[in-house]
């Protein structure tokens, strides 16, 4: 029986020619990652092990993304624990503000990771390198930290769905669209304890920003984790960006799915999910008169480049309206100072918006936005969880950058088309 | 080794950040975060929850977040198993990690009541539901979680491993 990416690529790193799905299996890692608020934890955990010394100080990356820059005296001695520690261990991929970004934009564009690795990370997000055709998954603490001492970590084979995309996407629907499609077609568990493997000519046609924000949010479809195959797009990512060696791996032609599903990507239409699941989602066109409050722009699903031309392509030349705080936040430093370069930041402060440090702040109700007692967000995030973004009273609705520039510029929830974009 | 208590019930997704929202992580101390437990969907449960009691949801328990600080939060706040039709797969992870009993059996999660005296046996996976007198046969680990969940938890089963 074939496997499928997915299994061959964790089938390598178990030191074994074949795995099947429900095989529990011990695999090397090649990236152990956390995070200022999973790291203490870990941190905490590990200082119980027989064993102190980390396996390979070069494949741990550290990145205080969440609660940074500090945004209180409990997060700062949070994250004086994760500096120690890097300092301790000499970890080699230790990221300080100003250095720092959101951890899963931050680390492909360092490099830390390429086609063929498997991850783990303590931050459910981690599923987001699928997009590089690695295998990685998101974790918690105890997981992290032993996995930063052994270089291992047990995984229970999983099944896979087979995403297989055909078409092109039309102008203004993106990747975000896309995840929210298939999110709202199978739910917030249909993928549960499965891989979501990306297929099909429409592939070639995503732009790498779109796969990340895809494989981004497998998790919000229960997956374990999600993953595109490698083409010339991926090779000339990981050239630009790494300086480490990759693996293509890819899926047998008579490899076994639970599932599969077809989507034609020009089928697409902007897409927002309602509150309190990513599940809940509607086209903008269905959404109705749903008036907003503020407006998010960033996270580690939408705070690349291309989602900030995004939202600057739509907000050129115009104006947040009256009473909506709009808040911008590039993803890293170096997507912050290519949006200066561009030109971007500039169209966004024109336009009444804040540009922020990059942080995690807001999307988790952390800082920097935090949600009032009944007021309403469009935000660029991945969850619209029951108080998410701050009260428990509050309301986030999931959509792409494109639709969030545009509900900014009205003050509901809206399209370019809406602007006679 | 059983667990015996009184259940608190809850429905679908039960998500990680209405266990523990994220404006308590900034703290990662399990007693201060079991007195924010579960804050978001049933603010009173704190004040109801005795040592001992048992949680019991339907499916996808624990979605969202990989935060341990959610299934910290519930063993701290004297949770002594949870049951659900199924759990989100992170959640899964770190509940054994951490020494928090979990079992999944859809038949329990869907009759069982809030309110009802529920016994778990951990070696069989037999659920007694004694309000009703019921009885369901839950998910017992497999060999290899079993391991981990005999050493207590993945830490010590790591340091039986690389024992000095």
């Amino acid at each position: 029986m074939g496997m499928t990416m997915t299994q061959k690529i964790l089938a390598a790193h178990a030191g074994l020619e074949t795995v099947q799905a429900g095989q529990l299996i011990m695999a090397d890692l090649d990236l152990v990652l956390a995070n200022d608020i999973t790291g203490p934890v870990a941190i905490h955990e590990v200082e119980k092990l027989n064993k102190k010394t980390v396996f390979d100080k070069d494949k741990i990356a550290l990145v205080p993304d969440h609660f940074t820059p500090n945004k209180d005296i409990k997060s700062a001695e949070h994250c004086k624990c994760v500096r120690e520690y890097a300092k301790e261990h000499d970890i080699t991929n230790y990221f300080e503000v100003g250095q720092m970004g959101i951890e899963h934009a931050l680390v492909p564009e360092k490099g830390l990771i390429v086609a063929g690795d498997v991850c783990i990370g303590a931050d459910s997000h981690t599923c987001t390198y699928g997009a590089l055709g690695a295998f990685s998954t998101g974790v918690g603490s105890t997981d992290m930290g032993c996995g930063m001492i052994t270089g291992q970590a047990w995984f229970k084979v999983p099944s896979a769905i087979k995403i297989e995309l055909t078409g092109k996407l039309s102008k203004w629907v993106s990747g975000k669209d896309v995840i929210l499609h298939i999110i709202g077609m199978i739910g917030v568990d249909g993928a549960l304890y499965r891989s979501m493997e990306f297929a099909g000519d429409g592939v070639a046609s995503l732009s790498m920003d779109d796969r990340f924000s895809i494989a981004n949010m497998a998790i919000e479809a229960g997956a374990k984790n999600g993953i595109f195959p490698v083409d010339d797009q991926t090779i000339a990512y990981m050239k630009e960006h790494s300086q480490k060696e990759y693996k293509i791996f890819e899926a047998d032609e008579d490899a076994e799915y639970d599932e599969v599903i077809k989507i034609d990507l020009s089928t697409l239409k902007p897409t927002v999910a309602f509150p309190h699941l990513p599940e809940n989602t509607k086209t903008v066109d269905e959404a109705g008169e749903v008036t907003i409050d503020q407006v998010v722009i960033g996270s580690c699903t939408n705070g690349r480049i291309s989602d900030l031309r995004e939202a600057a392509s739509v907000l050129k030349g115009r104006k947040v309206a009256d009473g909506i705080r709009a808040i911008v936040i590039p993803a890293t430093q170096s997507i912050y100072m290519q949006a200066i370069e561009e030109g971007l930041v500039q169209t966004f402060i024109e336009a009444g918006a804040v540009v922020s440090t990059p942080t995690c702040g807001p999307c988790l109700g952390g800082h920097m936005g935090c949600l009032a007692k009944g007021e309403r967000a469009v935000s660029t995030t991945n969850r619209n969880f029951v108080g998410r973004m701050g009260h428990v009273e509050s309301e986030v609705y999931l959509a792409s950058p494109a639709v969030a520039a545009a509900s900014a510029v009205t003050g509901k929830i809206s399209q370019p088309s809406d602007l006679g974009l | 080794m059983k667990a015996c208590g009184t259940v608190h019930k809850y429905g679908d997704n039960v998500d990680t950040d209405v266990i523990i929202p994220a404006r308590y992580l900034n703290s990662s101390d399990p007693a201060e975060l079991a007195k924010s437990c579960m804050e978001d969907i049933d603010p009173d449960f704190v004040n109801r929850v005795k040592k001992g009691d048992i949680m019991v949801a339907n499916k996808n328990f624990g979605c969202g977040s990989s935060r341990e600080h959610a299934p910290i939060a519930i063993k701290a706040s004297g949770i002594s198993c949870v049951i659900a039709e199924t759990f989100a797969r992170i959640f899964y992870r770190n509940a054994i990690n951490i020494g928090l009993p979990i079992i999944e059996c859809p038949e329990a999660a869907k009759e069982i009541e809030a309110g009802d005296t529920v016994e778990i046996d951990f070696d069989s996976g037999v659920i007694v539901d004694k309000t009703k007198g019921t009885q369901y046969q839950g998910q017992a680990f497999p060999p290899f979680m079993q391991k981990i969940i005999k050493a207590e938890g993945l830490v010590n089963y790591i340091n039986s491993n690389y024992a000095e």
